[in-house]
């Protein structure tokens, strides 16, 4: 596959993304491996949402290509384009459920669109799907309905309706309380587990970050690229950018909270 | 905030700020005492007031008395700074409370953020060519819209079962719904204004009978079309613009678009295709008000009976007039409904955006209303209609 390690799905090349004339990324590279939990991380401005564009295709990039299992997504005909959608699904921050729709029409409609299942048949997948997020039998619900919490999970339920092989998620615990924030990285480790989704997510939700992510990448607004990129313990640690340092370290005013394990804070909580 | 700016153990009676200049011998240290409550809201000294154009080595500013003190006191300061920075004098602050040299020093490591490099207009021929640039890409905008609804009708003509018809009877409802009560009101009013106007005249001449052909013409070739497409701008294009506009701030149309569903086809072929369906309908309807709205002036005030009325319109008005005026509404419809769409569906994303959106459809929808009429006046005279 053009010479690139194969066992990439995601392959980012030469990426420059902006909006007109002003340049968010300059030039950067990097491979996201299959069933892996990237984080893309960063100050605010940095371009983690710029980049998430480009990649899921909202922003067409200035420069360079990205390619999903080997196939030019930046150049595709519209034919192709279709095809390689269907392989990815988005969790938005916003969820942006269709708002006239019941949740279940939500989840039904990229079935509608993308394949010829009867009715019945997309009804049971539907009910299935609801179901695999914990919201069953709230299907005949309108999004307007539903707390923050369960939207997100409604909208999981929509991006993984077409058994995509990779989820986006763009601040998937943005506005949600810990508690909430938790049940959402159980739930999205629970679907790697289960159908080995590939997860590309952009947040700054540190507690996440560590629970989650096998690497993260980190984005500067002031080199306009990526300045670090492994696992987020190590980088913690050991990068030699203070900056990354600094992020990753973010809660330096409680660091009792930090070092404590995650299940640790959750039970003394619920005691 | 004024909590933490506030020194300990001083008595609660307010005094007044005060900044004492004592000189010592001549080229050497000036001192400044500090004294007083330093509030934001009372009198406060001020730092070139203090000092006078006094020529020193260095400045040393000492408390004495010192009570409470906020943000004025560390702006007097931030201006002495300033001061001797300039005028080359050094400044010594070290015996002040120590809350208040940790805020002078966070006051001198905030550096203000630098400009945001945008592009600069230079001259006027600089701002009439990105006059230009902008109204060209606005066209481009406009033409790609048009294009790819085009495309998206001739798919759905090909593939009707892909079409959404469901969304489409709603919209079709909700437009029907929201117009009906004011069209029927403007309408039929329209024909009352222009009974009276023409009665004023043809009374003079004892051809009151003709206010019927004047209404029944005016009405059915223009007024009520128009009025009908006006009002449908400003109600279902309006909302056509708002709805999108919201889809848009909260990702739903870009959701649409990762999913491989073209957003054209899904949300502004049915409403394009309900607004153009009900624009001839209500129009007619308009038609038929307006006519009423003549006979009421008629009958009552110009006494000619209802019937004679009725065959002096049947006379004059024919087929051809009420179908030039409905092929109009239809294409006053399309008008509307791609103003509406078009503005939703490229609103900035914010809250401010949908509602230029919104203003925007309403005066595009208007305009393209009046351009669409004028070239139909053209067409109908070239054609003799």
């Amino acid at each position: 596959m053009n010479g690139e390690p194969p066992e990439n799905v995601i392959q980012v090349k030469h990426l420059t993304c902006g909006y007109g004339e002003t340049v968010v990324l300059r030039e950067i590279s990097f491979g996201v491996h299959p069933q892996e939990m990237l984080f893309v991380i960063g100050g605010s401005g940095c371009g983690k949402s710029t980049l998430l564009r480009c990649l899921i295709g909202l922003l067409k990039p200035l420069q360079g290509d990205v390619s999903y299992f080997g196939e030019n997504f930046t150049a595709a005909d519209p034919g192709q384009r279709r095809e390689i959608l269907k392989t990815f699904g988005v969790l938005y921050q916003n969820n942006a459920l269709w708002s006239s729709m019941t949740l279940a029409e939500n989840v039904s409609l990229p079935l509608e669109e993308h394949t010829s299942l009867s009715r019945k048949d997309r009804e049971e997948i539907v009910a299935l799907k609801l179901a695999e997020v914990g919201l069953s039998g709230s299907g005949e619900l309108y999004p307007s309905e539903l707390s923050g919490g369960m939207q997100k999970r409604a909208a999981l339920a929509r991006a993984l309706a077409l058994d995509p092989q990779i989820v986006f998620f763009d601040e998937p615990s943005e506005g949600l309380d810990p508690i909430t924030s938790r049940e959402i990285d159980r739930l999205i480790l629970r679907v790697r587990e289960t159908l080995g989704t590939t997860m590309v997510i952009v947040s700054h939700q540190l507690s996440s970050i560590f629970r989650l992510a096998d690497r993260v990448i980190v984005l500067s607004r002031e080199t306009k690229g990526i300045v670090a990129e492994g696992p987020p313990t190590e980088l913690a640690i050991t990068s030699a950018d203070p900056r990354v340092r600094d992020l990753l370290n973010r809660d330096d005013d409680s660091p009792k909270r930090m070092r404590q394990p995650a299940s640790g804070r959750l039970d003394g909580f619920s005691k | 905030m004024k909590d933490g700016l506030q020194s300990p153990g001083v008595s609660t009676q307010p005094q007044a700020a005060t900044a004492k200049l004592e000189t010592g011998p001549p080229g050497s240290e000036c001192l400044i005492k500090i004294g007083g409550d330093w509030r934001l809201s009372g009198p406060v000294p001020s730092w070139s007031a203090t000092l006078e154009q006094r020529a020193a080595a260095s400045v040393r500013v000492v408390p004495e008395g010192l009570g409470k003190w906020d943000t004025s006191l560390v702006l007097f300061l931030v201006h002495g700074r300033a001061w001797c920075a300039q005028s080359k004098h050094d400044l010594h602050a070290e015996a002040l409370p120590e809350k208040l040299q940790t805020l002078l020093k966070l006051v001198a490591e905030t550096s203000t953020p630098g400009p945001i490099d945008k592009p600069i207009v230079r001259s006027s021929w600089d701002f009439a060519a990105a006059l230009a640039g902008t109204w060209a890409s606005h066209a481009k905008v406009i033409i790609s819209f048009v294009g790819e609804c085009t495309l998206g009708f001739v798919n759905s003509i090909r593939k009707p079962r892909r079409f959404r018809w469901r969304d489409c009877l709603i919209e079709m409802q909700q437009c029907w719904a929201s117009s009906f009560p004011i069209v029927t009101l403007v309408s039929f009013l329209v024909g009352v204004i222009l009974a009276f106007q023409a009665a004023i005249q043809l009374r003079q001449f004892g051809a009151a009978v003709f206010v019927a052909d004047l209404v029944g013409l005016a009405v059915v070739r223009e007024m009520g079309p128009m009025m009908a497409a006006v009002i449908v701008a400003g109600g279902t294009g309006a909302g056509f613009a708002a709805q999108l506009g919201n889809m848009k701030v909260d990702e739903e149309i870009d959701a649409l678009e990762t999913l491989g569903i073209s957003s054209v086809d899904f949300l502004a072929l049915p409403r394009l295709m309900a607004v153009t369906i009900m624009m001839p309908l209500l129009a007619l309807y308009g038609n038929v008000l307006g006519i009423l709205g003549g006979m009421f002036v008629s009958a009552t005030m110009l006494d000619i009976p209802s019937a004679a009325y009725w065959i002096e319109t049947q006379n004059r008005v024919g087929l051809s007039d009420v179908a030039s005026g409905l092929t109009k509404s239809v294409f006053f419809g399309l008008a509307v409904g791609l103003a509406g769409c078009l503005r939703g569906m490229k609103c900035d994303r914010s809250a401010a955006g949908v509602g230029t959106a919104t203003s925007s459809a309403v005066v595009t929808g208007i305009m393209l209303i009046v351009v669409v009429d004028a070239l139909f006046a053209m067409i109908f005279n070239v054609l003799g209609i």
